[in-house]
């Protein structure tokens, strides 16, 4: 799980005046999900199109699986990659499976593929059918179904699930699952966070041209020191507990119409709690809120604009 | 795999698309009815109809021809990158182990096999009605005919490739469709008439030869109509055209650099080109 498969090294890419990626680095673990996250404009998708080998660097390095990409993609590499751009729009009077097969030659997938994929990515019955007819969700696994021709050691997915509904985005993590047990390391974009965080091994969060930071989920909220926050519903003006939470390390937020909001920084959670508990008279009832990811991710970001001199 | 099965690859694709959206029958219905039509109505000016032969058909249909052979190579060759770029099928593309230069190609060769189908078959049912009912003189012309208007169609599909390159959003290409269409077909034998008459005839005939070898549909034009010996008298053509540069074997060498250059610039562009 060590093995890096993909390294970033200072990277930056100017277009004329403008500078759309600011020195960036990081690396991807074999077999790891990675998802990279921001918000529109923030150097992102050419962060993407490097890593493919669409457009070169200003300067710094990419290497992926070993051999160098800032120069020229070798057809080795680009065998074993697999590729889903954002918002797909393939060959409306080519069927499914005319498009798959299609790829593969140009992949060298072997035939024999084309129909487990189909069949993996659930569209076996549309196959027969033109691509032109096809619903949002259904271009989406095609989409799926053509990056893993010729078995990927890589699979780059730009905003895979842009426009699916609920139902079409569990689908597709569901299958990106079964992609992930064969070992695949799978790299993917998105804006709307609640939807990878408790699906990602790691994350990048990339605003302002920069990597603002980068790690497992947990690792980010506890960089930020973002705490957990204890809500408690309370009889009478509760002078007791915010005294109690003081005493302990707890930080009191808010209290206002019997709701009282406990702040508990640098992981002391459970003595604040316990301290809490000896005044338990008072409490009708208890919540922890834990921080989201969108939190972590507001936060980086007002960093990133902080870092970046502009509001 | 070897570049000539990647460039196979991608030619089938271009062609059964063509084929897909009708595109190639579309061309082909046309092109039949217009060659059959001026054929048939060709005497209509002395008050006859009924099919008339060869000769007469090429000369009518040859003028028709310089002006809807061109905007149908343009449009079907335009979008054929930049509607891709847009689509994302561009970037999806060049992602796999296929190089521009096979990618280019393939898509050359597809589409030129489209216009070359439907111009076979258009030309060709029309040409065979056309011997039935008026024999088979000037035959070898109009075959020459038929070859001259692929030809021709390949040109404006060398240049719909470079526009498809150079731009980066569709409709842009569209407007230079219509710009290229204008000039090479109406603009420029305006510009070629008003130099002749503004300088009474006194222009070197060096630089007469090189305009007109400037613009393929002019090719096609002198191809067509000073290689039957009667059409050249009457459209006062012999004095204009004398000399080795409008022997056939010039004029379709020349026809044949207008299907490269365009190809070869598109490509230079399009192997810089960011998707």
């Amino acid at each position: 799980m060590t093995e890096k498969i993909i390294n970033v090294k200072d990277v930056t890419k100017h277009y004329g005046e403008v500078e759309a990626v600011k020195g960036i680095s990081f690396s991807i673990k074999k077999g790891e999900l990675f998802g990279l996250i921001g918000p529109n404009g923030a150097g992102k998708t050419t962060l993407f199109k490097m890593l493919l080998g669409l457009i070169r660097p200003t300067s710094g390095t990419i290497s992926v699986m070993g051999s160098d990409v800032s120069e020229v993609w070798s057809r080795e590499v680009r065998a074993h990659t697999g590729y889903l751009p954002e918002n797909i729009a393939f060959y409306d009077h080519l069927t499914g499976l005319e498009t798959l097969s299609f790829y593969a030659s140009i992949k060298g997938a072997k035939r024999s593929e084309i129909a487990e994929l189909l069949d993996l990515t659930g569209i076996s019955n549309a196959a027969g059918r033109k691509v032109g007819g096809y619903s949002k969700g259904m271009r989406q696994r095609l989409g799926l179904a053509q990056s893993l021709l010729s078995s990927p050691r890589i699979l780059f997915l730009d905003e895979p699930t842009t426009g699916l509904d609920p139902e079409g985005i569990g689908a597709f993590y569901r299958i990106l699952n079964d992609v992930k047990a064969r070992g695949v390391t799978i790299v993917l974009t998105s804006h709307i966070l609640k939807e990878i965080q408790d699906r990602v091994d790691r994350l990048g969060i990339i605003g302002g041209g920069k990597l603002l930071a980068s790690g497992s989920v947990k690792e980010l909220r506890s960089d930020l020191g973002l705490s957990p926050v204890l809500r408690l519903t309370v009889k009478g003006n509760a002078e007791g507990l915010q005294r109690a939470a003081q005493k302990s390390g707890g930080d009191v937020q808010s209290f206002e119409e019997g709701t009282l909001l406990i702040n508990c920084p640098g992981g002391n959670k459970m003595e604040v709690l316990r301290a809490l508990m000896k005044e338990d008279d008072a409490i009708t009832d208890l919540e922890l809120l834990e921080p989201s990811l969108e939190d972590v991710f507001m936060g980086y970001a007002s960093e990133g604009y902080k870092a970046g001199g502009d509001a | 795999m070897s570049s000539l099965s990647l460039v196979t690859t991608v030619a089938v694709k271009e062609y059964k698309n063509s084929i897909r959206n009708r595109w190639v029958l579309a061309v082909s219905l046309i092109l039949a009815f217009l060659a059959l039509a001026i054929s048939y109505f060709g005497f209509a000016p002395r008050g006859e109809t009924g099919f008339g032969g060869f000769d007469v058909t090429i000369v009518s249909l040859a003028s028709l021809v310089t002006y809807l052979v061109p905007i149908i190579a343009l449009t079907l060759g335009f979008d054929t990158i930049v509607g891709e770029a847009e689509g994302k099928t561009l970037d999806l593309i060049l992602t796999m182990p296929i190089s521009r230069l096979e990618l280019f190609l393939g898509k050359f060769l597809g589409l030129s096999l489209s216009i070359i189908t439907s111009t076979i078959i258009g030309f060709g049912v029309a040409g065979i009605l056309i011997a039935i009912k008026s024999g088979t003189d000037h035959l070898g012309d109009y075959i020459f005919f038929m070859l001259s208007a692929i030809l021709l169609g390949l040109s404006f599909l060398s240049l719909a490739l470079m526009i498809s390159v150079m731009v980066g959003e569709r409709s842009r290409a569209i407007g230079l469709v219509i710009f290229f269409w204008f000039f090479f077909v109406l603009i420029f034998d305006l510009i070629l008439i008003g130099l002749l008459v503004s300088t009474e005839g006194k222009v070197s005939s060096s630089l007469i030869t090189a305009l007109l070898y400037a613009n393929p549909a002019d090719l096609f034009r002198l191809l067509n109509l000073a290689s039957i010996e009667s059409v050249k008298t009457a459209y006062g053509l012999a004095t204009v055209t004398e000399g080795r540069a409008f022997t056939q074997p010039f004029l379709y060498a020349g026809m044949l650099f207008w299907v490269f250059w365009p190809l070869a610039a598109g490509f230079a562009i399009f192997r810089k080109r960011s998707c």
